[in-house]
């Protein structure tokens, strides 16, 4: 046997080309997650089904990889991955999809589905804007920060979605930024090896809809900024809330082991046709 | 409540519509409280997990119609159950299975609104929901059972139709249909058509798109299939921007259905041919109408009448007959007048008179339609 070398082109439809602007972190985030699949051993995606909703980042599997794909509604791609993965235990089942389409619209279905520790693994490109629809402000949107319905600045809280996902009952929850390649590729590995809900956060940068007005000269200073502000989960419990403002924690938020809902939906099936 | 095949049951409508659910195959449900389709999801939750399906509470209805058609696509024969607001909520996904072709049953129990309206109560005001609910170009199919047997048996037909052609399809039913019991017999299985999608075979990759419905593969078959809301080719690929690809995938969609109404469209018709009164009714309506055509015609008027089992595509040939015979033809509805707008599209110079009734879930009676017959006849 050969030795296996890493090509994104085994794991991409062709003919098709990724329609993202250039500079957008989600060629990194992309990137990431198949040198991970490449990694576990992967060859293809006979064993994964991707779900995604509407948004750039939800563009990244639908059509573009070479994978059974379904691109569903603006924040309703949990509920569709929810069914799929109950009804096909066996494979992988991965949502992409971006801050506004998992924890605006969708917001809903993400605490739903930690809660219930669905068995999928949940991809969130946070690039803190509502990118495909030109840049408005979003429930990630650092403070302050001007877009084109905050003329005067953002004057709501962002919201922290990877703390969020391990209060509201996940397995794994994690963030990271796409200047933090290496531990975002370990950290697909690790989630794609779990089972339950899994949440990896990426902050990505926007160069088009966000950089741009929030004053960023290029990519380069987004992607320094994302270094620059990171903070590790551990190191963010000593520092107080008023210096943490305008960082990004990242890291692991939880990594655990609670009863999963394929487990608790197999469970009942067995209980209910044990006298039948 | 189980029930065997080829015997006589009695049943609640809600139990048959779960009984033909998984007589049809129907194998998994999603679905959110509300009233009065409660003990469609209740009867399911006790029912599907003993045939091996899966039945899941989602956190609202918007959830729940997307499991549906998450499941749809694994190649499991899925449904859920709402009321109006519910049936609102869901009407986004509804287009988005319209446009990925997805067979799935929507079961709709009709009760008073809009708003909240009266939860429990008796209502035909989602007619025109069910047409025209979600946004966009498509044909809507819609049947409308008037009893615990019809329930039973266009349950099971709306998961032939919906396999057959690859839509989604509504059961319009109301408070009154499923909460009646009633006897049913249920025919032996033998006698039962159950329909399966069409399955690609390997190597195919046109899944998209034609008249004469594109086969359907499941995901995890190797297929890699692209399943999408946004406009796309037969191959499933996106195209937002080509009003070439946008108008060919569209007018399939809805020509699938139009070029195949003889065999979706059922009506129960009664002496078209030679009435003087015509009467188009309905769902829970229509059981008024056998007592108040037979009273009619002791009191020496020709009455005929069309029933609509199908509500959607709606029954333009049957209606238009009627028309042709009757000089004048009574739409009883529990609305303010939704289909009889349909009526009076189809029936020329036939004057159509319409009867309506609101609130409270009260049934129109025998007495009224006869009164009517009887105001209107020449």
């Amino acid at each position: 046997m050969g030795e296996r070398t890493f090509s994104p082109i085994n794991y991409l439809r062709p003919g098709l080309r990724f329609p993202f602007c250039p500079g957008c972190g989600l060629y990194a985030l992309s990137d990431a997650f198949l040198r991970a699949v490449f990694e576990l051993g992967y060859d293809d995606f006979r064993r994964f089904c991707f779900v995604s909703g509407i948004g750039c980042s939800s563009w990244i599997p639908s059509p573009y990889y070479l994978a059974d794909s379904v691109h569903t509604l603006h924040g309703r791609s949990i509920p569709v991955a929810t069914s799929i993965k109950l009804l096909k235990p066996e494979l992988h089942v991965v949502v992409f999809g971006g801050d506004g389409d998992i924890v605006g619209i969708g917001m809903g279905h993400f605490i739903h589905a930690a809660r219930r520790n669905t068995d999928i693994l949940v991809i969130m490109g946070n690039n803190m804007i509502y990118g495909m629809t030109g840049g408005q402000v979003a429930p990630t949107t650092p403070l302050k920060t001007r877009t084109t319905t905050t003329p005067y600045g953002s004057f709501e809280h962002p919201l922290d979605a990877a703390r969020l996902a391990a209060m509201a009952g996940a397995n794994y929850s994690a963030r990271w930024t796409t200047a933090h390649s290496k531990e975002l590729k370990e950290c697909f590995k690790k989630a794609l090896q779990m089972d339950g809900f899994r949440f990896v956060e990426v902050v990505t940068q926007c160069p088009t809809a966000y950089g741009r007005r929030a004053g960023f000269k290029d990519i380069g200073e987004m992607l320094r900024w994302f270094r620059k502000n990171a903070v590790l989960v551990a190191e963010a419990g000593k520092i107080g809330e008023e210096e943490l403002e305008g960082k990004i924690v990242v890291g692991e938020f939880i990594h655990r082991r609670r009863l999963t809902l394929v487990e608790s939906v197999y469970a009942v099936l067995k209980e209910a046709q044990k006298d039948v | 409540m189980e029930c065997e095949n080829g015997k006589r049951a009695f049943l609640q409508g809600s139990e048959a519509c779960v009984e033909a659910a998984l007589t049809a195959g129907c194998r998994f449900f999603a679905g959110y409280p509300i009233s009065p389709a409660n003990e469609i999801a209740e009867h399911m939750a006790a029912r599907l997990p003993k045939v091996g399906g899966i039945f899941l509470q989602m956190e609202d209805e918007l959830a729940s119609i997307g499991a549906v058609v998450g499941a749809s696509w694994c190649g499991v024969k899925a449904m859920t159950a709402t009321s109006g607001p519910g049936f609102s909520l869901m009407q986004e996904t509804i287009g988005w299975a319209f446009m990925t072709e997805t067979p799935c049953v929507i079961v709709d129990v009709q009760r008073v609104g809009p708003g909240t309206g009266q939860a429990t109560k008796c209502a035909q005001g989602d007619v025109m929901q069910a047409r025209w609910g979600t946004h966009g170009d498509y044909m809507a199919v819609s049947l409308c059972p008037n009893s615990v047997q019809e329930v039973f048996e266009l349950t099971i037909r709306a998961f032939n139709l919906a396999e057959k052609y690859r839509t989604p399809v509504t059961l319009l039913t109301d408070e009154t249909t499923v909460h009646l019991r009633e006897h049913l017999v249920i025919p032996p299985l033998e006698n039962m058509e159950i329909v399966n999608r069409k399955k690609p075979k390997a190597g195919e990759q046109i899944f998209f798109g034609l008249e004469s419905v594109a086969p359907m593969p499941s995901i995890g078959e190797g297929f890699n299939v692209a399943v999408t809301g946004s406009t796309h080719d037969e191959r499933g690929f996106r195209f937002t921007a080509d009003p070439v690809v946008h108008r060919r995938v569209v007018e399939a969609i809805n020509n699938k259905i139009r070029k195949n109404l003889d065999d979706i469209v059922e009506v129960e018709s009664y002496n078209v041919e030679d009435c003087k009164v015509g009467v188009v009714a309905y769902g829970i309506t229509s059981r008024a109408i056998y007592e108040a055509v037979e009273e009619a015609e002791k009191r020496g008027v020709k009455v005929g009448y069309v029933r609509l089992k199908t509500l959607w595509p709606f029954p333009e040939k049957s209606v238009q007959r009627l028309a042709e015979n009757a000089e004048k033809i009574i739409v009883p509805e529990m609305n303010l007048g939704q289909i009889v707008n349909e009526v009076k599209r189809v029936a020329g110079c036939t004057e159509v008179v319409p009867l309506n009734k609101i609130g409270g879930g009260e049934l129109i009676t025998p007495e009224e339609i006869l009164e009517k017959i009887l105001k209107e006849a020449p």
